[in-house]
């Protein structure tokens, strides 16, 4: 049964709108165009849906194969449109996206955050390396005994040290604390070997400020009391020490000296880090800065503090805390560690 | 210590350049601080080899030799008849500079042309001292063969090199080249000499020119040894003796005087020459001087002096100061005819107390200082007049007067070879041991390990066994001892909770936007005045100092806000905007004045910020830094200080204690520290903080059901405080009140005079239900009522 001559006029006219809906909606750049074809073609006055009610004059068996294709046009002009739409609001989107492009070489928000001070970032640094071979951090009286500071330590009466060129006295019988030694006998006093301490402090002598000189400076002192402490024990701990902080290529060179308080005594350089050896204006060309007196703990000390020195022995070491921050940093002018210019300690 | 090198090998071979003797002596403990060049200036001077000698055509006296310097064959005319063909000799070439600056040229003598010059060991400036007599005339004939050409100061080794040695405090034995010889020789294992003492002719006898010596202070001066020299021939001393001085650091004076610094030098005991004639009763008495005595020193002042100085004196009056300097008015002169020639060991301590109030320091005094082993004396003083006879600078008179009340005993040490092994961390015999202690003068049995040790008494530093391990580990190379890993006992390192505390504040801080900083722990008591304190405020009591580097250092800080302050004023006054500081460190507060017993030293943390900041961006600060520290029940109160503006500035409140204060500088307190802005500032007290921190953390549920949030704005009175109206929300509300946010506080348009808007954000949330808006609306009727009740409040 071939369809009627009516339904074959009303096929091509279907065909001519389907074709005149599709052209229009893939032409739409944006949503009310694309909303103006909708309601052309399909709204409640639009083409198709007045195609479709004209559907009723055909005769009714030629009805459903229309009502099909009517349907399969309606279907594709939707499909369509939700694909246009697609495209349109893609293409919205990248418009938009071009749009907020922004200067990205603008300077950030920065957030502030201060800093800590140069000195506490090296001896942070130290006591970290320390506290790994089993170190505590002992601390103590900045006012200290002269007995702490200078008796206790085998420094006799009439010692130049105790002189007032390079003390500075509270009384006769207290100072303020000339290193930070003395807590070696107060720890000594406290606790019983094993005794693996490092003690970072401030100190004070009598000298005129300068670039090199400070009345008020810092010292890290370590100590170390067990059964067969030894020389060579001083030296693995302090050369493993020195490699952590300043690096694997640096070297340390013992060398005999000579304080009160160990025996036998040393001065210990190490690699000058600014010409790793070569020789420069800072190691005055030797290669080598001293970095630290350090020695065996003097029998005498220990005696005084109820340790057995036949049985114990043991080692310290001490070092310029600031020294080694400008070293490490460095700073050519102690001044600028207790000046606080705030464009000095952002640079930490 | 500066030691001319061709002195020291006087008494130590030493085969080696300067540079590994320096470097070696550093590393056994004696430290090179530096290598002076004292050399002369020679150029163009080589070695030349004789072929042929031949008479002069035109002169009789002159002499053509034909000489060979490697790459060519020169004439040169000389007059010295000591030299021949295969001589090797030293040639002064064309244009060649000699000591002194004596230039050479090629130049025509007699009609012959000399086309350098044959040069002795004077024209090269030798130390003639060190020479064989046939060396010292004619021209200098060279040992050995040499390759024509080589640059004579290598051959001749002419170089003089100074060596300044720091000596440690412990060896005063090394203050002397002899002491460094002695060092050298055990360091490097070479022989060392002492100068062989000889003197040929004595006159008289000493008993006859000196009528007594007496040491009435034991205790200040151990050992007087006196020798007279008659017939006094005062000239300057010889080149050589002469040289050696100046490059050790000294100023050459006259023969006597040169002599007494020379054997100082060479033996570490200092001397001193007195002009006998000038000794009133020809007699010495070693006392204390007497309270306000007087006398004239060499260098011409006028000493007063005291019972706590010790003098030489004479029958009468002083002579000189023990160990310091000798008198002007027995000074040794062109008219000096007879020579008491002292050599004496002083108490160090008290030599060093006189110097040091006169101002006096010398050569010798830094020798007695350091300490004068007694033994000396004798040795330096004969030495002494040894050379004075040598030089021919008198005659030797017959016997020395020699008060030695109390030797020094030699030392002796225990020690097994086991306990010094142990201690330096390795592992020789007794026998190595004993051979090292050996070089070092020492005695030593060893026996089954045991080495008994004799110390020669000039090593006053050697008591016990650690200081043998010393000399050991030094002989044997601290360099050479293994680095070990500690063995032992295993100890965990800890950080204390204080530690963690102040590094978690710093963190705080730090993130916060502050810096920190470090100040002197010192200043001035007029700080007091410039932050407003009245007289009798608690922070004037200070611990003071009494010798301090002046009035600006000499009190220990009880406050940190003048230090804070001091760093915002240069940072401000360098033209910076703004900046956050803060600093942690402790306040030193006495217990009791004059000092009994340590000050309280109450760790502090001090805060200071100017700029773009407000109180409020400080006290925010603070409240974070509280939280962050898990200190739960703190609260700000209004308060008031001197050194604070009197209308913002509150308390920091944990519990019921103050912890704290903060606000804004007081206007005249920011003027006086020259900082012409709003300066916000705080101290709060370390250990208060540090009870109420929580170290354990411990998480509460989220919350199951939803929060409703409800937004009141109020009018009240402008002076009330906004803190009581959250704490009577908070009343009210109770535990329904989960936050509550001040979101605005205005005055101005639409609102009455003398009153304010305040709104807050109140978010409300049950944990048992969800609550609805008829919950919330009994909530904020309730809140809102006790709000009229207590503060007069309507809802706008």
């Amino acid at each position: 049964m071939s369809p009627t001559k009516g339904a074959v006029e009303m096929q091509e006219n279907l065909k001519a709108i389907l074709q005149n809906a599709l052209q229009e909606v893939s032409k739409s750049t944006d949503m009310n165009q694309l909303e103006v074809c909708r309601v052309k073609y399909l709204g409640k006055k639009g083409e198709l849906t007045v195609f479709l009610r004209s559907m009723g004059d055909l005769p009714p068996e030629d009805r459903p194969l229309m009502g099909k294709l009517v349907n399969e046009a309606k279907d594709r002009i939707e499909g369509l449109l939700s694909q246009q739409k697609e495209v349109i609001l893609r293409a919205q989107r990248e418009e938009r996206l071009k749009e907020e492009e922004i200067d990205i070489t603008i300077p950030g928000k920065r957030l502030l955050r201060g800093k800590k001070h140069p000195l506490t970032k090296t001896l942070d640094e130290i006591k970290r390396i320390f506290m790994g071979l089993g170190f505590s951090v002992v601390e103590g009286p900045e006012v200290e005994w002269a007995y702490y500071n200078f008796t206790a330590l085998n420094i006799p009466e009439n010692h130049p040290a105790r002189d007032v060129q390079d003390t500075f006295y509270i009384t006769d019988d207290i100072v303020l604390r000339t290193h930070t030694s003395p807590d070696e006998p107060r720890t000594m006093e406290k606790t019983k070997p094993p005794i693996r301490v490092i003690i970072p402090g401030r100190v004070y002598r009598s000298d005129d400020v300068d670039a090199t000189h400070s009345p008020v400076f810092h010292q890290v002192e370590g100590l170390v009391v067990d059964e067969g402490i030894t020389l060579g024990d001083l030296k693995g701990t302090f050369d493993l020490f020195v490699k952590q902080l300043f690096g694997e290529h640096i070297e340390t060179k013992f060398r005999p000296s000579h304080f009160p308080f160990t025996e036998p005594s040393a001065e210990i350089d190490a690699t000058c880090f600014v010409c790793g050896g070569k020789g420069c204006r800072v190691c005055k060309d030797t290669g080598w800065i001293e970095l630290s007196g350090a020695g065996m703990t003097h029998p005498k000390v220990l005696e005084r503090c109820g340790i057995d020195p036949q049985r114990y022995s043991g080692f310290a070491f001490g070092m310029g805390l600031d020294r080694l921050t400008n070293m490490k940093y460095g700073i050519d002018d102690m001044r600028l560690l207790f000046e606080n210019d705030i464009r000095f300690l952002r640079q930490f | 210590m500066l030691v001319p090198v061709n002195w020291l090998k006087d008494y130590v071979d030493i085969d080696m350049d300067v540079k590994t003797l320096a470097d070696t002596l550093t590393m056994s403990g004696t430290k090179v601080e530096l290598i002076l060049d004292a050399s002369q200036e020679i150029s163009n001077v080589v070695v030349g080899k004789v072929i042929e000698m031949k008479p002069h055509p035109n002169a009789d006296r002159l002499l053509i030799a034909m000489v060979d310097v490697g790459d060519r064959v020169l004439q040169i005319i000389t007059g010295a008849q000591n030299v021949k063909a295969g001589h090797y000799v030293p040639i002064a070439l064309d244009g060649a500079v000699l000591p002194g600056g004596m230039e050479i040229k090629t130049s025509k003598m007699r009609g012959e042309e000399s086309q350098g010059m044959m040069c002795s060991a004077l024209e090269l400036a030798m130390d003639l001292n060190s020479l064989s007599e046939d060396k010292k005339e004619g021209i200098y004939i060279l040992d050995g063969e040499h390759a024509p050409g080589t640059d004579i100061t290598k051959v001749l080794n002419l170089e003089e090199k100074v060596i300044e040695f720091e000596i440690t405090t412990n060896r005063p034995d090394c203050l002397s080249i002899i002491g460094i010889a002695r060092e050298a020789g055990a360091v490097l294992k070479v022989p060392y000499r002492k100068p062989v003492i000889e003197i040929r002719k004595t006159k008289g006898n000493i008993n006859d020119y000196v009528k007594g010596i007496t040491i009435e202070e034991p205790e200040l001066c151990y050992r007087y040894v006196a020798r007279v020299i008659d017939n006094i021939k005062i000239e300057p001393s010889p080149q050589w003796m002469q040289k050696r001085l100046i490059q050790a650091g000294m100023r050459p004076i006259n023969n006597i005087v040169d002599i007494t610094n020379y054997v100082m030098l060479e033996t570490g005991q200092p001397l001193h020459a007195f002009d006998l004639d000038k000794v009133g009763g020809r007699e010495i008495i070693v006392r204390r001087a007497k309270d306000r005595e007087e006398m004239v020193t060499l260098d011409g002042k006028k000493r007063i002096l005291g019972a706590e100085d010790l003098v030489i004196a004479d029958e009468q009056v002083p002579v000189g100061i023990a160990g310091a300097m000798g008198g002007e008015f027995s000074e040794i002169t062109r008219g000096t005819r007879t020579v008491l020639l002292e050599s004496a060991s002083f108490n160090g301590y008290n030599v060093r107390m006189t110097c040091k109030r006169l101002g006096l320091w010398s050569e010798a005094s830094f020798r007695f200082v350091r300490g004068v082993y007694p033994g000396l004396a004798e040795t330096a003083a004969n030495r002494a007049v040894m050379l004075m006879e040598q030089l021919g600078a008198g005659e030797v008179v017959e016997g020395v007067i020699d008060i030695y009340p109390e030797p020094v005993k030699t030392k002796h040490v225990e020690v097994s070879s086991d306990r010094i092994n142990r201690l330096i961390g390795i592992d020789i015999t007794a026998e190595e041991m004993k051979d090292m202690l050996e070089r070092l003068e020492m005695a030593v049995k060893a026996d089954n390990g045991m080495l008994s040790i004799t110390v020669p008494a000039f090593r006053q530093d050697i008591e016990v066994d650690y200081d043998i391990a010393e000399e050991i580990a030094r002989l044997y190379g601290y360099n050479n001892v293994p680095k070990t890993i500690m063995e032992g006992s295993w100890v965990q390192g800890k950080k204390t909770l204080k530690e963690k505390l102040e590094d978690q504040i710093k963190d705080v801080l730090c993130g916060l936007g502050l810096y920190e900083i470090q100040t002197y722990s010192f200043e001035s008591p007029g700080v007091f005045d410039k932050l407003r304190l009245p007289e009798e405020h608690h922070l004037r009591r200070t611990v003071e100092i009494k010798n301090p580097l002046g009035e600006e250092y000499s009190i220990m800080r009880t406050t940190l806000l003048s230090s804070m302050l001091n760093v915002l004023s240069i940072n401000y006054n360098r033209g910076i905007k703004g900046a956050g500081l803060y600093e942690i460190a402790p306040r030193f507060i006495p217990r009791e004045i004059p000092l009994k017993q340590l000050p309280d030293e109450k760790l502090t943390i001090s805060l200071g910020i100017y700029g773009d900041e407000d109180f409020y961006s400080l006290k925010g600060r603070v409240e974070v830094l509280l939280d962050e520290l898990k200190i739960r029940d703190y609260s700000f109160r209004r308060a008031q200080h001197p050194s604070y503006h009197p209308g913002r500035t509150a308390e920091v409140v944990i519990g019921e204690e103050v912890a704290g204060i903060i606000g804004e500088a007081h206007p005249d307190v920011a003027k006086a520290y020259q900082i012409d802005t709003r300066v916000y500032m705080g101290e709060i007290d370390f250990s208060l903080l540090m009870e109420a921190s929580q170290s354990e953390i411990k998480y509460s549920p989220l919350p199951k059901y939803p929060a409703i949030t409800r937004d009141i704005a109020v009018l009240v009175d402008k002076e009330t405080e906004v803190g009581r109206i959250a704490e009577a929300i908070e009343e009210t509300g109770g535990e329904l009140v989960e936050k509550l946010e001040l979101f605005d506080v205005y005055t101005g348009k639409q609102i009455p005079d003398g009153k304010k808007s305040v709104a807050y954000s109140i978010t409300l949330r049950s944990k048992e239900r969800t609550l609805v808006d008829e919950d919330a609306n009994r909530i904020v009727k309730d809140i809102l009522d006790s709000l009229m009740d207590l503060f007069g409040a309507k809802l706008r």
